[in-house]
């Protein structure tokens, strides 16, 4: 059950992947299905079900895209 | 539902322009934090340098003042002897700092003027496209030192934070990164130190955040990150050089420890010297 | 009312106008001969709870200039010619980001290190723009001690005005030497609002930003535009001369500032009691250039010539050239390396277009 609630500002993200090797659960990855209006593949969190809330993100990401709330 | 981490309004709202996985983007928003924190947004001057963040009055919100090569000290001196109670910071990369602005940087130090340095340091010239700069590694390959730094005709790297802690003036100066979580928490407290520094008016305090900088060395961002840990944290290593034994109370009141004799150039001149 | 005079040295009359003028931000380095200015405000400025700082270089000091001045105060730095083309680009910067400040240079004779003794070889880099970009700064050449003092706080009241550094030229013998200065009960401070201060934003919807850059070229060019506007203002309703001898049709007219100025006058009384009628036409402003009353002059059926005197190889005749505008032949006499011209040789050479035996161009 998730602790933890991200919500991606996506046309921010510039797919640097700091965020994706700073999570803890490793439960973010960039979608390479798709592109943002920036041309990069974004940041997107693939098993929200075991967040738990740390920002370690959102505290890496150098580009704000991140907020995150706790349960 | 609690928000632990948003935007914070001491920055603006315009997306960052710098390169992706570029450090720049964390410090600011540390700063940008700080001021908030401690109620400052409206009442601080920050001076831009020149670099990539020649424009990062766009994105920090207080007061800005952009400044020309290397002068930032020298304009904040300007701005804090007539604004004493205003929290006043230059934020500077290595070439602005290290090399045109060497001389300001040392008599800002000295002067123990009562400002805060951000000093982001990646050993490049960033804006200009990859230069060798004072911070460059010996062996670090860039633009100018197509070959990796060469000590017979290049010189040596600048370990900025060592020889400014050796000037009596220099009250606090600490060495950090924002490499990973724990790091960016310590970088904050340092910031946040450093405020405290000029709030209580003790002196001039500096604090050097390496960052990468993945565009020039030519890097994928996780992998400039690496880089910076086997290879910038072994010639600059973290750590306080000046002031470890500064300690605050709670409300951010100067508590203990030594600092400089004179520090105080804020201290209004007061009675009429003969 | 009785004015008192005092008996003060140029260099000092400059740091006391500015606190009288309600300067309080010096920031300097020693350089001859001017340094006195910074002796004068190391205790005046200290006294009055103003900040002095001897700064590591001129461009440290033309930066805190920068600094003070972009935060809403007023502010002054003073050097000499070498130091000054080290201000150059700070001043440059100053007048992008459309900041007041006042810049005092001492002249000394160069280039390159040069000498210590007077000259007037800074004119083209003080009025022609010695930093980069198209700008201009507001020029002044005080003649006298007195001047001196008036238009020094004049200076802070026009840089306010405009939003633009004033630079007070003046040249080793006027910061040296000393003459007698009757001081105003009060003086004449223009105070203006500066709602464009980086000065803490105090809740204002935006924050307040001084910079000089703007990348898009269109905004650049928008803004260069303005800046042209307002010097077009500052020319319009700036310009300062004195006119000596003028009003009975004299034959030779000298152009001449500050110290060959006051040489030159000694030169009218001699050359008119000689029956050569000589008179002057004395530039206060130099930038901006007294243009219409060279023109004028140059229209009246008197006016033979004009002689121009400087301490330099020939700059402020290029200007005087200009407002002639080929209607009158412009000669020369110069001196340079610190040295300053006799009465006998301005005298000689006025005896001598007098009776048509000079052709244009200098005297070396």
């Amino acid at each position: 059950m998730a602790k933890g609630k991200l919500t991606f500002n996506e046309n921010l993200c510039k797919g640097c992947g700091l965020c994706v090797a700073a999570c803890p659960k490793k439960i973010l990855e960039l979608d390479k299905t798709r592109l943002n209006s920036k041309g990069y593949h974004p940041a997107t969190c693939v098993n929200p079900d075991e967040c738990i809330g740390c920002a370690f993100c959102a505290t890496q990401c150098p580009d704000v895209v991140i907020t995150v709330e706790r349960f | 539902m609690a928000v632990v981490f948003e935007p914070t309004k001491g920055l603006t709202d315009k997306p960052f322009h710098y390169c992706p996985g570029c450090c720049h983007g964390i410090i600011h928003r540390l700063v940008a934090e700080t001021l908030v924190a401690n109620d400052a947004l409206e009442t601080a001057v920050g001076v831009a340098s020149v670099g990539c963040t020649y424009n990062s009055y766009e994105y920090i919100a207080c007061d800005m003042v952009q400044a020309a090569h290397g002068r930032a000290p020298a304009v904040a001196t300007g701005i804090k002897r007539n604004l004493k109670d205003s929290f006043v910071f230059t934020y500077q990369g290595d070439g602005d700092l290290a090399s045109i602005g060497t001389a300001e940087i040392v008599h800002a130090a000295a002067r123990s003027e009562n400002i805060t340095v951000i000093f982001v340091n990646n050993a490049v010239y960033g804006m200009t496209s990859g230069q060798m700069a004072p911070t460059t590694l010996v062996g670090q390959v860039t633009t100018t030192s197509p070959w990796g730094r060469d000590p017979s005709y290049q010189g040596y790297p600048i370990n900025v934070s060592e020889f400014l802690s050796n000037l009596a003036g220099a009250a606090y100066v600490e060495r950090v990164c924002v490499t990973d979580f724990k790091n960016i928490q310590n970088a904050k407290r340092a910031i946040q130190k450093a405020f405290n520094v000029q709030k209580n008016k003790l002196g001039f305090s500096l604090v050097e955040v390496l960052s990468t900088c993945p565009t020039n060395w030519g890097k994928e961002p996780l992998a400039a990150m690496d880089w910076l840990k086997e290879n910038m944290e072994k010639q600059y290593p973290l750590g306080c050089y000046k002031g470890a034994d500064i300690t605050f109370d709670e409300a951010g009141n100067y508590v203990s420890g030594s600092i400089p004799a004179t520090a105080n150039n804020c201290v209004n001149v007061g009675e009429v010297k003969k | 009312m009785a004015q008192k005079r005092v008996l003060m040295k140029g260099n000092e009359v400059i740091a006391e106008a500015a606190i009288r003028a309600g300067c309080r931000n010096y920031f300097g380095y020693p350089i001859t001969p001017q340094t006195e200015v910074m002796h004068y405000m190391a205790k005046k400025m200290v006294q009055v709870g103003g900040n002095f700082v001897q700064a590591e270089s001129e461009v440290a000091a033309i930066n805190m200039v920068y600094g003070a001045a972009a935060a809403g105060f007023r502010v002054m730095t003073s050097s000499s010619s070498p130091g000054i083309s080290l201000k150059q680009e700070g001043i440059s910067y100053i007048a992008g980001a459309e900041l007041p400040a006042v810049v005092v240079n001492i002249v000394r004779a160069g280039p390159g290190l040069g000498g210590i003794q007077p000259a007037q070889g800074d004119y083209f880099q003080a009025t022609k723009g010695g930093g980069h970009g198209d700008y201009r700064n507001i020029v002044i050449a005080p003649a006298s001690v007195q001047e001196l003092y008036e238009l020094v706080v004049e200076a802070f009241n026009l840089a306010d005005k405009y939003r633009m550094t004033c630079m007070i030229v003046g040249d080793g013998t006027l910061g040296q030497m000393m003459e007698p200065v009757a001081f105003r009960d009060e003086e004449p401070i223009e105070t203006v609002e500066k709602p464009w201060a980086a000065c803490g934003r105090k809740g204002d919807s935006f924050h307040h930003t001084v910079t000089s850059i703007y990348i898009d070229p269109d905004v650049l060019e928008k803004k260069n535009l303005e800046l042209q506007d307002k010097y077009k203002i500052v020319e319009a309703n700036e310009v300062r001369y004195e006119s000596i001898c003028m009003d009975d049709d004299p034959e030779i007219v000298i152009t001449a500032f500050s110290t060959c100025s006051r040489i030159s006058r000694n030169v009218i009384r001699q050359a008119r009691e000689m029956g050569i009628k000589v008179g002057m036409i004395r530039p206060i402003t130099l930038w901006p250039f007294p243009y219409k009353a060279i023109a004028e002059a140059a229209d009246m059926p008197s006016v033979k010539a004009f002689l121009d005197v400087e301490l330099n190889a020939g700059q402020m005749i290029e200007d005087v050239r200009l407002g002639a505008n080929g209607k009158k032949p412009v000669y020369f006499h110069g001196r340079l390396g610190g040295n300053l011209p006799m009465q006998k040789e301005i005298l000689d050479k006025i005896v001598a277009i007098h009776e048509g035996k000079i052709t244009e161009g200098g005297n070396f």
